[in-house]
């Protein structure tokens, strides 16, 4: 950013100065006065086209570091799902409890924020913290932060989103781990938990008479699946992670798993993107189970998580 | 000054404003000079909507939670603001104005390849308009000027499809303007007129026509998808029908981006003409200037996904795109580079279209070098869809095009009217401009790096100083533009008679009588001489100093 300003500066200040002295210094003397022909010189364009194309590309490299660095989110993160719909914010803590134009996060931890949208594109801005992320409808899109220190910071929508896209923001509230923790418990609320409401979708939506645990069924176990790598009917693979998982459960047949016939509905329309991102979290509870010998459909080299 | 015409100057008897009269006689012509002026006539109209609605934004934003308009209704004045002025200004300003009354005078043409087509291409205009005014009158539009699905194919309830429609059907006219273009550049050059003689003016011009060509199908197709999803639910970009949203950027953007080369390369162009004129000497490297309007013309089409970069897309989709996109900046560097090195050691006046072309290169400085700070991905995170990005492409659009474009109005008036406008009430105009856009832009380079976001009808209050300053300043901008519109109006009648050459310019347009006969030329001129080539004119009555110049143009580039 420094560098950046610093050279704009420099030659914003340069070409400018040079317009404005041979403005006054080569005025017209007398009316019928013409310039010195100079045509050209082509070392003088080689050094122009040389000198920026390189500090352009020392530019591109600063930035280029940064945005890798911020799209890759570290391992150890705490995951916090964020949900936009017009014109609100909704959060849901690990735990299950939720926010609305809201979030808590503590001092000193990696923060993931998992994105997802109801309606239209939004965009998620942190200005405080130099982060923000489209929410884009159909796609999970992932932003990570390390809060540095405690206090309330603005948060708002970037991406025009309609009537009352102005309105669509609030506050990160960054507290001490302790104090964190405190708040956590002190408002926890044993039906929101994802996990246990995920559990009580999948007998609902009879998920679970063809997904038997124990790989029988006439549908894939789903032990173990979440992060594994699952084998597909065309032969290819695919890691069984959040976007997958929505995919599977909106529109069964864009992925088959090797061995298994197309009989699954489809849950479009069926299931808001709260519900959906419930069920991903049962599913990703399964994780922990241990994987039938057969009918995971998980590709045998990578095994379990 | 060379600006007072010598007393003997009067009107040619005939020329094309008297060759015939009546309402017929216009809105059947085939002449591209006048149509030229029908042009004239309507994105003025457009540009007066455009700049109304800008009004009231920057009314509205002078308190944290704006009392002029529902935040509705502010939602539809930054949209139907962007398309009045994108659609039906700034991309048809220069070229269907200018480049229309230009081009067959500057090659030595009687008019452009297709009379017809010219004429056919401004009645698309006017439908395609009259379809947008509908849906600005029927409740108008409030999707943004980038339509982003699926907030325009499902979720706007305001009228979304014959604003498509319109913007659809006016693509056509800019892919026949830029048809007609080419063509008449391609085999109606007089004789003598080479490639490397040609002005810089229709280089620009040349490679904005190619992107009217490649690019404006895309959007026209574009928006006949969103167009169909929203009448017929057809899913193309709505992920509940099986679409993608994303896919609408990239096909939007990739005429859209492009689109802002449309807007700036023609703006060059005027420049371009007007630095060696006022300096009068050659310009400095002729082939680079022009290799570099090629050059954005075609990288220009690489480029599009850096207004994606946090939409989710691959990162290194991300790293090729801003990797071009510092790319796309060195041939703009080039050009401004060579600019400048015409000033030095020539002959240089403080006539208007000059202050107009050195505030251009002023402003287009600023508005390139804060591309720089967009097309850095690290960066791009926190300025992306905030005041930062309004403020830089309203520096390329406003403070590049349009001063290029009132610019060129001045410089070509005399040839257009027949007439000088007022001179000293157009500096104090030009300079009011370059202050006005100064004050109501920079501000927001601040405020976008502060965080205020995009298209927000309220913000919160600590942004408010800024956004007075930049209604402080948007007010001396608006008086910078109404004065021209007045004098301008005014010289048309009561200014000073021209001749044919007031500046001396070198160009062809120069040679024929001003305003010029329906065929432009007694006889099809034959060219000699070099572009901008002050030393070896005799004919227009300059003192040449120094060494005659023998060598060609592009000779030692």
């Amino acid at each position: 950013m420094v560098y950046i300003t610093a050279v704009c500066v420099f030659f914003a200040v340069a070409i400018t100065t040079a317009i404005v002295l041979f403005f006054f210094k080569y005025h017209r003397k007398s009316a019928d006065d013409i310039g010195v022909p100079i045509h050209g010189d082509s070392r003088l364009e080689a050094a122009w086209l040389v000198i920026p194309a390189i500090l352009a590309l020392t530019m591109f490299a600063g930035g280029a570091v940064v945005y890798v660095d911020y799209r890759r989110a570290p391992l150890d993160t705490l995951d916090i799902y964020v949900i936009g719909k017009q014109w609100m914010w909704k959060a849901q803590q690990p735990t299950g409890l939720r926010e609305i134009n809201e979030l808590h996060v503590p001092v000193g931890r990696n923060v993931k924020l998992i994105l997802a949208s109801e309606d239209v594109i939004h965009d998620f801005s942190v200005p405080a913290f130099r982060v923000k992320m489209d929410v884009v409808p159909g796609h999970y899109n992932t932003m990570w932060f390390r809060p540095t220190k405690a206090g309330r910071y603005h948060f708002f929508c970037s991406q025009y989103c309609g009537t009352n896209h102005a309105l669509m923001g609030g506050w990160v509230t960054v507290m001490d781990p302790s104090d964190y923790a405190a708040w956590l418990s002190g408002s926890s609320d044993a039906n929101a938990n994802p996990v246990v409401a995920g559990e009580k979708l999948f007998a609902e939506k009879a998920c679970n008479t063809c997904h038997l645990s124990d790989g029988k069924g006439r549908a894939p176990s789903l032990n173990g699946l979440y992060g594994a790598k699952v084998l597909l009917a065309d032969g290819s693979t695919v890691t069984a992670d959040d976007a997958y998982i929505r995919e599977s459960i909106l529109d069964p047949k864009a992925k088959i798993v090797a061995g298994y016939q197309p009989l699954m509905p489809t849950f479009q329309g069926q299931l808001t993107e709260e519900e959906i991102l419930s069920l991903t979290a049962y599913i990703k509870s399964l994780g922990a189970q241990p994987v039938p010998a057969t009918g995971a459909g998980i590709a045998p080299a990578t095994g379990k998580k | 000054m060379s600006l007072t015409p010598s007393p003997g100057h009067e009107l040619p008897s005939e020329h094309y404003l008297n060759a015939t009269y009546g309402i017929r006689s216009w809105l059947l012509t085939t002449d591209h000079k006048r149509i030229a002026l029908l042009y004239l006539a309507s994105v003025t109209f457009f540009f007066f909507i455009g700049g109304t609605f800008a009004t009231m934004i920057r009314i509205h934003l002078l308190t944290p939670n704006g009392y002029l308009v529902t935040p509705e209704n502010y939602n539809k004045l930054f949209t139907m603001h962007g398309v009045a002025m994108i659609f039906f200004f700034l991309i048809p300003s220069i070229p269907a104005v200018l480049g229309n009354f230009l081009i067959p005078l500057m090659i030595g043409a009687k008019d452009l390849a297709f009379p017809k087509i010219n004429l056919l291409s401004w009645y698309i205009y006017l439908v395609g308009g009259g379809f947008v005014l509908y849906s600005f009158s029927t409740g108008g539009l409030d999707t943004g000027w980038t339509f982003y699905t699926p907030l325009s194919s499902v979720y706007s309830n305001s009228a979304v499809t014959p604003a498509v429609l319109g913007v659809f059907i006016n693509g056509f006219s800019s892919i026949l303007t830029g048809l007609n273009f080419i063509v008449t550049i391609h085999t109606m050059r007089a004789p003598g007129m080479t490639w490397f003689r040609l002005p810089l003016f229709v280089w620009a011009h040349y490679a904005t026509s190619i992107i009217f060509i490649l690019g404006t199908p895309v959007i026209a197709i574009t928006l006949l998808l969103a167009g169909l999803e929203r009448m017929f639910h057809l899913g193309f970009f709505n992920p509940v029908l099986g679409g993608d949203p994303i896919l609408f950027q990239h096909l939007f953007w990739f005429y859209s981006h492009p689109a802002v080369y449309i807007m700036i390369l023609p703006a060059m162009g005027v420049i371009s003409e007007i630095i060696p004129t006022f300096s009068r000497k050659t310009i400095f490297g002729y082939t680079f200037i022009a290799g570099s309007s090629i050059a954005i013309a075609v990288i220009g089409f690489f480029v599009w996904a850096h207004h994606m970069f946090l939409t989710g897309q691959s990162p290194y989709a991300a790293l090729t795109f801003s990797l071009l996109s510092y790319l796309v900046a060195i041939p703009s560097a080039v050009k401004v580079f060579n600019w400048t090195s015409t000033l030095y050691k020539g002959s240089i006046s403080y006539d208007t279209p000059m202050l107009y072309a050195l505030g251009f290169i002023g402003l287009f400085l600023i508005g390139g070098l804060t591309g720089l700070f967009l097309a850095c991905l690290g960066l791009d995170i926190h300025i992306h869809d905030t005041y930062f990005v309004v403020a830089h492409f309203h520096y390329i659009m406003v403070g590049g095009a349009v001063m290029g474009y009132v610019g060129g109005l001045h410089f070509w008036w005399p040839k257009i009217t027949g007439r000088l406008y007022p001179e000293s009430l157009a500096r104090i105009a030009a300079v009011t401009l370059f202050v006005g856009f100064n004050l109501t832009f920079f501000p927001q380079f601040i405020l976008g790096y502060l965080g205020m976001p995009r298209r927000y009808h309220s913000y919160p209050p600590e942004f408010q100083v800024l956004n007075v300053m930049s209604t402080a300043g948007a007010s001396i901008l608006a008086l910078g533009y109404l004065l021209p519109m007045i004098y301008l109006v005014w010289s048309m009648r009561y200014g000073k008679v021209a001749g044919r050459n007031p500046w001396p310019a070198t160009g062809l347009e120069w040679q024929t009588d001003s305003p010029p006969l329906t065929e432009n030329f007694d006889v099809t001129p034959e060219v000699t001489w070099e572009p901008y080539d002050y030393n070896n004119r005799p004919e227009l009555g300059l003192a040449v100093t120094g060494e005659p110049s023998l060598a060609p143009a592009h000779g030692d580039d």
